[in-house]
């Protein structure tokens, strides 16, 4: 608990393309250090114990709640926030889906979310309602009800197919 | 686009490409953008990662905050020692309620009498009253600092008897405010019609038992966040924050905190979800600025965490109903209802007893019936404190009208629709009065009742059922009927203590042309969610024969826009009709001074003027002829280029500001009488619900909603607010409960105990949507979104459908499979039979 002189650690990461390197306390979480240290502010709190997934990032090709994990436990990895996705400020599938279907209100979950898609349509290109739910279970929206981010889904999946 | 030209164009008019499908200019005043379900203007920051909430945001050398709790829910404090924690390397200073309490005034208390006695500081001074409570405060360098030191500060307690439940505040045997000298901090009856004659004519009359509305919460997906800077320099208080009303924080923290109002700043970006919650953040902004002023003017960040955020931010009003009689004809139809309720505010009121008077918007909910007596009291407990959450105290009451209609329908074996249909109100009474003199601007809900039947295929369900039983499954057939009143007057605080200095309702808006002619709009809203943006776009752009893409609206509310009231915020489902008729009187006055302007530099009348968009972008043109002059010139002409504007054009500002008045009386406070709201909604939704005969646990088989908030601004909008009130409704009916042990202790502190809603128990929603356009406003619009809990309502109604027959009563707004198993062992035992009782006296008509 006491630590004000705690050895501080060099972590070294590919975020959205780009090497980003902080040296930070042991302790610190990963959402802190993209939030904190490296100012990507897309990436959110919700819950502090990983139920709601406002803190989903794609570490090293998976997604993970970072707010479970210690920034040092990311060291050398490859990591997309929300502000990777699209390219040269243009929209994504996944993000041109969830704004043309209303599938999102306050905005704040929206980062989590946005991630856990494009990991769910990585897997199932294709994905079944089961599949698009359980996509998503991991991440807590207050706002919509979730229907139009399952019909998001199944757009950006369509749209996905056509290119 | 049009800035760059300061000639007025002579060519005819050509559509910009960008703006192909816009107005051609010749229809300005149709409405052509309202009503369009056009995409979210916010979406495009959001989905990029690029909202801007308040942790996102740093002040120069800020500082950070952490609280020290109490871990009991009622103790007195004897010690608190900081002097450890003031040591540790970064703390820069600390705070205890103590110390708190030589340097401000306790909050201003809202009730009357007694409840003025209680003396509510920002933090515990000698008693904490609330798990979570705070009692203490580190003020550090870093966020991780500050978590350290506040370890380090040492709190002694006494504890005392805990006060957890509404009947047992109301025995006064443990005193939460001993100055006040009792525990009930509000009574008032309620009573209109003649509700003792409607007993003696009663074909049956129908007492029912105890039933409880439980505590939940809005739990928005970001928490409270504060900064805050008190500048010793001009003495001036800086936040930015996510507190939804910030008319009423200020209101609340000037006289507290000694400074003037307008000494108060603050401002608001994007706001993670709010649901009437973040209302209630003032005490903690006030701490913060107390704690800024401390460490020397530096700045002070606050972020809530979750558990904080669950014990000690506020919940939904929880309320029990007891002693209820309802007198019905033979018919079924509902005479008279006499009931006590106790509503239950937690630790201190705050916002409170407001809620003892809101639910009387919707006195008798979608009914006819003239005679209602309700005793109405209002106790504190040792519970986190309420605060208006999504629905605010009217589904408390929506919910308990909604169980008397079933329960009576079910004692009488009249079935559920037969029972409302006879008891709604019809579509050719209204405007409709009701008993407490407010006015249902309009809707037909015998109808959407059938459009809900319709969508979920009742009838079809009602054959599946009849197998399902025969299979001796549970299977149950719901209907909720709920109102979301909107646009509340504030002199229904009269009501509650006739010294409240408020009434009426008002919001501001302001559309101007900037120096260069862009359009831009302040609202004097406070959006999390909720679309404003784009609909203020749409008014605008119908206003001034443009399109919303060319309407620049503010994010967030700003003191600094000088947009506000001291009615500002958001709240109380109103935006699309106090707020977008304040931005369309603000558009309105501007298109009158850019059609002064116009004529004058056009030489033409304002009658032969039209609005539209040429190739310059915004233009005024004269009709028939080939003169125009874009905005760009026309903000020229005032702006930087105004020698030789005739004097007459002087008062011209091009920054257009208006107010919404609502048309509104002060109630009358003896009768309790008056127009409380200027419109009302309506949802009705139907359920079919199954309970496993292993598990006891509820699961629904299908769903529909059906809305009525008049004209839709932006249906797309309407559409999703629906969605999202509905899950909320869901959760709340079988998942999410701030649940409390003997002692006050928080049982559901974390999201993984309190399980709010996930895509994995949302069902499909099935939906649709009838206008009843409201009398009473621009364009027909009601204000909605909080959309009256009806899941509570029709969850309960299809779980009383399929366990009726087991001999179960639903008497609690939450239900789960462990309270469902529960309630069918105490059904064996004949728990019910108490509980509901009828008396057929046909005889005596």
């Amino acid at each position: 608990m006491n630590m004000p002189d705690a050895k501080k650690i060099l972590v070294r990461v590919r975020v959205n393309g780009k090497a980003r390197e902080a040296e930070v306390e042991p302790r610190t979480l990963l959402v802190e250090f993209l939030r904190e240290h490296l100012n990507l502010t897309g990436t959110h709190v919700g819950c502090d114990t990983s139920y709601c997934g406002a803190c989903t990032v794609i570490l090293n090709g998976r997604t993970v709640k970072s707010c479970t994990l210690f920034a040092p436990m990311a060291d050398g990895g490859e990591i997309t926030t929300v502000e990777g996705l699209g390219i040269d400020g243009k929209l994504d599938a996944v993000q041109e889906a969830f704004a043309e279907c209303h599938g999102l209100q306050c905005g704040y979950c929206t980062p989590g979310i946005l991630l856990s898609t494009v990991q769910l349509l990585e897997k199932h290109p294709k994905p079944t309602d089961e599949q698009i739910r359980k996509g998503i279970a991991g991440n807590t929206c207050r706002c919509t009800g979730y229907q139009n981010i399952f019909k998001s889904i199944r757009m950006a999946a369509a749209e996905m197919e056509k290119r | 686009m049009a800035r760059k030209s300061n000639r007025m164009s002579k060519k005819k008019p050509a559509r910009a490409a960008a703006h192909s499908s816009s107005t051609n200019g010749t229809k300005t005043a149709a409405a052509k953008w309202v009503g369009q379900p056009i995409r979210r203007k916010e979406e495009s920051r959001l989905v990029r990662g690029r909202g801007i909430f308040v942790d996102d945001e740093k002040m120069p050398g800020m500082l950070h905050i952490r609280f020290i709790r109490s871990s009991y829910a009622h103790a007195q404090i004897s010690r608190v020692d900081v002097s450890k924690a003031e040591k540790f390397p970064g703390v820069v200073c600390t705070l205890t309620g103590a110390e708190i309490k030589k340097q401000v005034q306790p909050f201003i208390e809202i009730g009357p009498g007694g409840a003025q006695k209680i003396a509510d500081y920002p933090m515990a001074v000698d008693k904490v009253v609330f798990q979570g409570e705070p009692v203490a405060a580190v003020v550090a360098e870093t966020r991780l600092a500050a978590e350290d030191a506040g370890e380090l500060v040492e709190v002694d307690y006494e504890p005392l008897p805990a006060v957890v439940s509404a009947e047992d505040a109301l025995k006064d045997e443990s005193l939460l405010h001993p100055a006040m000298g009792t525990n009930r901090n509000w009574h008032g009856v309620f009573e209109y019609g003649d509700v003792e004659k409607a007993f003696k004519q009663a074909a049956h009359v129908v007492h029912i038992g105890r039933l409880h509305f439980h505590r939940f919460s809005s739990t928005p997906l970001e928490c409270n966040v504060i900064m805050a800077n008190w500048d010793p320099r001009s003495g001036d208080i800086e936040y930015h924050c996510n507190n939804t009303f910030p008319s009423f924080a200020s209101q609340f923290l000037a006289p507290a905190l000694g400074v003037r109002i307008d000494q108060i700043h603050m401002k608001s970006f994007d706001i993670g979800g709010g649901f009437g919650i973040k209302i209630t953040s003032y005490p903690y902004m006030a701490v913060c600025a107390l704690a800024s002023r401390k460490a020397g003017g530096r700045g002070v960040k606050w972020v809530e965490t979750r558990i904080e955020h669950m014990q000690a931010s506020a919940h939904g009003n929880e309320r029990v109903f007891l002693d209820t009689r309802v007198a019905l004809d033979q018919n079924g139809v509902i005479l008279a209802i006499d009931s006590k309720h106790v509503d239950d505010c937690g630790g201190f009121p705050r916002y409170e007893p407001l809620g003892c008077v809101i639910w009387a918007q919707v006195l008798p909910a979608t009914y006819r019936l003239k005679n209602i007596r309700i005793d109405m009291h209002q106790v504190v407990t040792n519970k986190c404190p309420v605060g208006p959450n999504r629905g605010y105290s009217r589904m408390q009451h929506l919910w308990f009208m909604e169980r008397v209609i079933d329960i009576c329908g079910q004692a009488l074996g009249i079935p559920a629709d037969a029972m409302r249909v006879r008891n709604y109100i019809r579509k050719n009474e209204m405007p409709y009065k009701t008993p407490n003199g407010c006015v249902y601007d309009s809707g037909d809900y015998a109808s959407m009742l059938e459009a809900a039947k319709r969508l979920i295929g009742w009838d079809g369900w009602k054959k599946k059922q009849a197998a399902a039983r025969s299979e001796r499954r549970w299977v149950g057939l719901g209907i909720g009927s709920t109102l979301d009143s909107g646009t509340n007057n504030f002199g229904q605080a009269r009501i509650i203590n006739p010294d409240a200095p408020f009434s009426g309702q008002s919001k501001v808006g302001i559309v101007k042309l900037d120096i260069y002619g862009e359009v831009v709009v302040s609202m004097g809203s406070v959006p999390q969610g909720q679309g404003h943006e784009t609909a203020a776009a749409q008014v605008v752009a119908d206003a001034l024969g443009i399109t919303p893409d060319l309407v620049n609206v503010r994010p967030g509310f700003d003191t600094a826009h000088n947009a506000y009231t001291g009615h500002t915020g958001t709240y109380a489902s109103q935006f699309a009709v106090t707020g977008l008729t304040a931005i369309h009187g603000a558009a309105m006055k501007l298109r009158k001074e850019l059609s002064r302007l116009a004529a004058w530099k056009l030489e033409a009348k304002e009658k032969d003027l039209e609005f539209g968009i040429g190739a310059q972008g915004p233009e005024v043109r004269a009709k028939g002829t080939q003169k125009a002059i874009n905005y760009w010139a026309l903000a020229n002409l005032v702006n930087v280029n105004n020698a030789g504007m005739p004097k007459s054009l002087w008062d011209i500002t091009l920054n257009c500001r208006h107010v919404f008045h609502a048309n509104f009386e002060i109630p009358d406070v003896q009768r309790k009488y008056g127009n409380l709201t200027l419109t009302y909604a309506a949802q009705i939704h139907a359920a079919v619900v199954e309970v496993d005969r292993e598990t006891f646990q509820p699961k629904i088989l299908a769903y529909a909603c059906v809305d009525d908030c008049g004209k839709a601004v932006n249906p797309r909008i309407v559409e999703g607010q629906v969605h999202g009130a509905s899950a909320h409704g869901i959760g709340a009916a079988l998942l999410e409960n701030c649940a409390y042990d003997s002692d006050g202790n928080l049982l559901t502190a974390t999201f993984s105990d309190y399980t709010p809603i996930t895509a994995m128990n949302m069902p499909e929603l099935l939906y649709a949507h009838m206008e009843s356009p409201s009398p009473f406003t621009l364009n027909g619009a009601k204000g909605m979104g909080e959309g009256g809990a009806a899941p509570v309502h029709t969850i309960c109604a299809a779980l009383q459908d399929a366990l009726y027959p087991s001999g179960v009563i639903i008497d609690d707004s939450h239900n789960t499979g462990d309270s469902l198993f529960h309630a069918l062992r105490k059904a064996e035992s004949g728990g019910y039979a108490a509980m509901v009782r009828v008396e057929h006296r046909t005889a005596s008509r």
